[in-house]
């Protein structure tokens, strides 16, 4: 018997001649609970993938005046309700099975959206030493693990007493959290669970630009 | 801050905070220093939170075995896989990586109160009955007793000889209800009743309460984080529960009391389970028959509507339910009807309105508002029809329990469907009647084929009204 994943109800797969190809989109979620799932679809921002009429969003024309550091990001869903939630059980409450919910779209997304570019590393946002001891394990690696390319932990996440320690040229590189435990040389994709402002993914990227990896692009599953 | 810090170090406090409870290191509400002496020192002592062995697997906190309900995650600090349990996990995972913690540390005494009850009302001659067997039962120490009481008896009431008598021999104490509105009621009343008696209300995002005092009031989930905590425990409407929630209750319950302790279910629709142990004997139990105003409960008339799913479906309602609107027998009484599911809430809601206008039942379309549960508006329209602001309320069976209007009809639309279980039909047929100075009030189900559920939900209302009218 098998149920889904994130409300418990007995899932009824029944095949159909209709069905029996498209059965397996979501195989862990019930119906209702994957119909809440909304894709984003129609015109996006190209850089960050917001919805968009236009070329570049208003945010990512301003990034471009202070210097983009990252190619594109490209997001599967909007922040709506029933992601937040399924985000939030998965990442904070730590429960990690949830991640499967993600798999075939981010597979697929990651196929269709970079596969063509088979020299990437899939590089993860790395977590800080406190949040791994609560949660226990990092939600953007465990994403990334679910690709099928080399997934390279490259970048490392400065606590937050360090921080505080660090010297003036240092705080000048705009509080920078990340550093590289090992230069890249090859284009990156950075995994993560949303993008929201952009800080984040353009922060890493720019340590990791900084150390001679050629271009960045990010992979998120929602856009918020 | 210095106070502060003093008075959570102190023997005392960390005795009655952590006594009886069993926690996961982050849920205990202390220090880190403090934390790690209590630990070397012996009096927090780690167990297990998943039990492992030879493939089956049980969480120690809600008691879940069913493997649906594990999963595992890579320990990125201790670079393993470990189980974790999915069904409590709203609480805090609960996984093979931590430890949950008891205390072993000094026993607390609670106080004993001489003089306990403030309250100064009356019971009735029902209510009192009850209340000494229920007394009887804690000063005894009966492991599980049930109260059977109707809908609108006064069960709060009832309880107060109880809890006087376990206040006065220093007993520690739970409340526990499925729904969170009771326990934000009850606990006014209770501190009202107990003024000298420390009482704290805990339920899901009062995670900051250390849950200390001598009486607690919680919902039902948050017993988990008890172990042999309670002399007495009370538990509200056990039959208000999901079947599959309700066996992590149970465990949860059973974990939470004493070995030497009473338990007293509270309930007005018994579980079969239940009702065979009394039947056998093996459940000590009483009656409370009568409402608290001293009438019978309304018996439900069944009324036959040929082809009424098929109607409904086509958003026709039955003329037996126009009928029944046109010769009420006090049409100024405000209506509740419940109809099996959410979207005919939305399908329906036309067309009952322009009935009820037809039948002058309604003046107005705003006097008719319709509630579900995930309905964000839900709370302001309940209270628009307490306000009277409101003549009829179409709902689901979200408001089957606890909600009480003083004077109200109920109609039920399809009372046959599946939805509609025995103990959901005695519920809403004890929304009718309630108040004492309109004690009758009609409760009528439509159907088009008399379920079993029906016969057995009239059959216990008037065995109960049977049972009081010897009173
Ligand atoms: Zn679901
Ligand atoms: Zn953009
Ligand atoms: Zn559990």
């Amino acid at each position: 018997m098998n149920f889904c994943l994130y409300c418990h109800v007995q899932l009824e797969r029944s095949l159909t001649w209709t069905n029996w190809l498209t059965v397996e989109d979501n195989d862990v979620l019930c119906s209702s609970c994957a119909d809440k799932l909304e894709r984003i679809s129609g015109e996006r921002c190209e850089v960050c993938s917001r919805a968009w009429s236009s070329a570049l969003c208003l945010d990512c024309q301003q990034w471009r005046q202070l210097g983009e550091n990252i190619e594109r990001n490209y997001s599967i869903f909007y922040y709506n309700d029933t992601i937040r939630e399924m985000i939030s059980q998965w990442k904070f409450r730590g429960d990690y099975v949830l991640r499967e919910i993600f798999r075939n779209d981010l597979k697929d997304t990651f196929e269709k959206e970079f596969a063509g570019n088979s020299s990437m590393a899939i590089v993860p946002i790395p977590l800080s030493e406190s949040r791994m001891h609560e949660r226990g394990f990092n939600q953007s690696l465990a994403l990334a693990e679910m690709l099928d390319a080399p997934v390279k932990q490259v970048l490392g996440r400065k606590s937050d007493e360090k921080q505080a320690k660090k010297n003036r040229e240092a705080r000048l590189r705009r509080n920078n959290p990340f550093f590289i435990t090992e230069p890249l040389k090859q284009a990156v994709l950075i995994i993560d669970d949303i993008y929201t402002t952009g800080t984040t993914v353009r922060q890493a990227a720019q340590q990791l630009k900084l150390h001679g990896c050629p271009a960045v692009y990010a992979l998120t599953l929602a856009r918020s | 801050m210095n106070i502060d810090k003093r008075i959570l170090m102190s023997p005392a406090f960390l005795a009655q905070a952590l006594s009886g409870k069993r926690l996961l290191e982050e849920e205990v509400p202390i220090p880190q220093k403090c934390f790690d002496v209590l630990r070397s020192t012996k009096q927090l002592i780690p167990t297990p939170a998943i039990e492992n062995q030879k493939g089956s697997v049980k969480c120690i906190r809600c008691g879940n075995v069913a493997l649906q309900y594990f999963s595992e995650y890579p320990c990125g600090v201790c670079q393993q896989n470990h189980k974790y349990c999915r069904n409590c996990i709203q609480m805090g995972r609960v996984s093979e990586c931590k430890p949950l913690y008891t205390w072993g540390g000094a026993a607390v005494n609670w106080p004993r109160h001489s003089q306990p009850l403030t309250w100064t009302g009356n019971l009735t001659t029902a209510q009192r009955k009850a209340a000494a067997q229920l007394q009887e039962a804690v000063e005894e120490k009966i492991p599980a007793y049930l109260c059977w009481a109707v809908c609108g008896a006064g069960k709060t009431e009832m309880l107060f000889p109880p809890l006087t008598s376990a206040l006065k021999r220093g007993y520690r104490i739970a409340l526990a209800s499925p729904r969170v509105d009771v326990i934000r009621e009850l606990l006014p009343r209770m501190g009202q009743a107990f003024q000298g008696v420390s009482i704290e209300a805990l339920y899901g995002g009062s995670e900051h309460r250390t849950g200390m005092a001598q009486l607690i009031l919680a919902t039902t989930h948050q017993l988990m984080r008890y172990h042999q905590a309670f002399d007495v425990l009370i538990i509200d409407e056990v039959d208000a529960f999901p079947y599959y929630l309700d066996k992590s209750l149970m465990y949860a319950a059973k974990q939470a009391v004493k070995k030497q302790s009473t338990t007293l279910y509270l309930t007005a629709t018994p579980r079969k389970n239940f009702r065979l142990q009394m039947k056998l004997g093996k459940l000590p139990h009483v009656f409370v028959p009568l409402r608290y105003h001293g009438h019978l409960l309304p018996v439900p008339k069944f009324k036959l509507a040929f082809r009424l799913t098929n109607q409904l479906a086509n958003q026709k309602l039955p003329n037996a339910f126009r009928q029944w609107l046109i010769h009420r027998q006090n049409p100024k009484r405000q209506l509740l009807l419940f109809v099996p599911k959410i979207a005919m809430i939305k399908e329906l809601k036309g067309v009952i309105t322009s009935l009820l206008m037809e039948v002058d039942a309604i003046s107005a379309p705003d006097q008719l508002e319709a509630v579900y549960a995930a309905d964000e508006e839900r709370e302001v329209k309940i209270n628009q029809f307490r306000q009277k602001e409101l003549h009829v309320l179409i709902t689901t069976t979200i408001l089957e329990r606890g909600v009480t209007f003083p004077s109200v009809d109920v109609a039920v639309l399809n009372a046959g469907h599946d939805v509609f279980n025995e103990a959901a039909l005695v519920q809403i047929a004890g929304r009718a009647g309630r108040s004492a100075d309109d004690p009758t009030g009609e409760v009528v189900f439509f159907h088009d084929g008399k379920t079993d559920a029906m016969e057995k939900a009239r059959q216990m209302i008037v065995e109960m009204n049977a049972r009081g009218r010897k009173i």
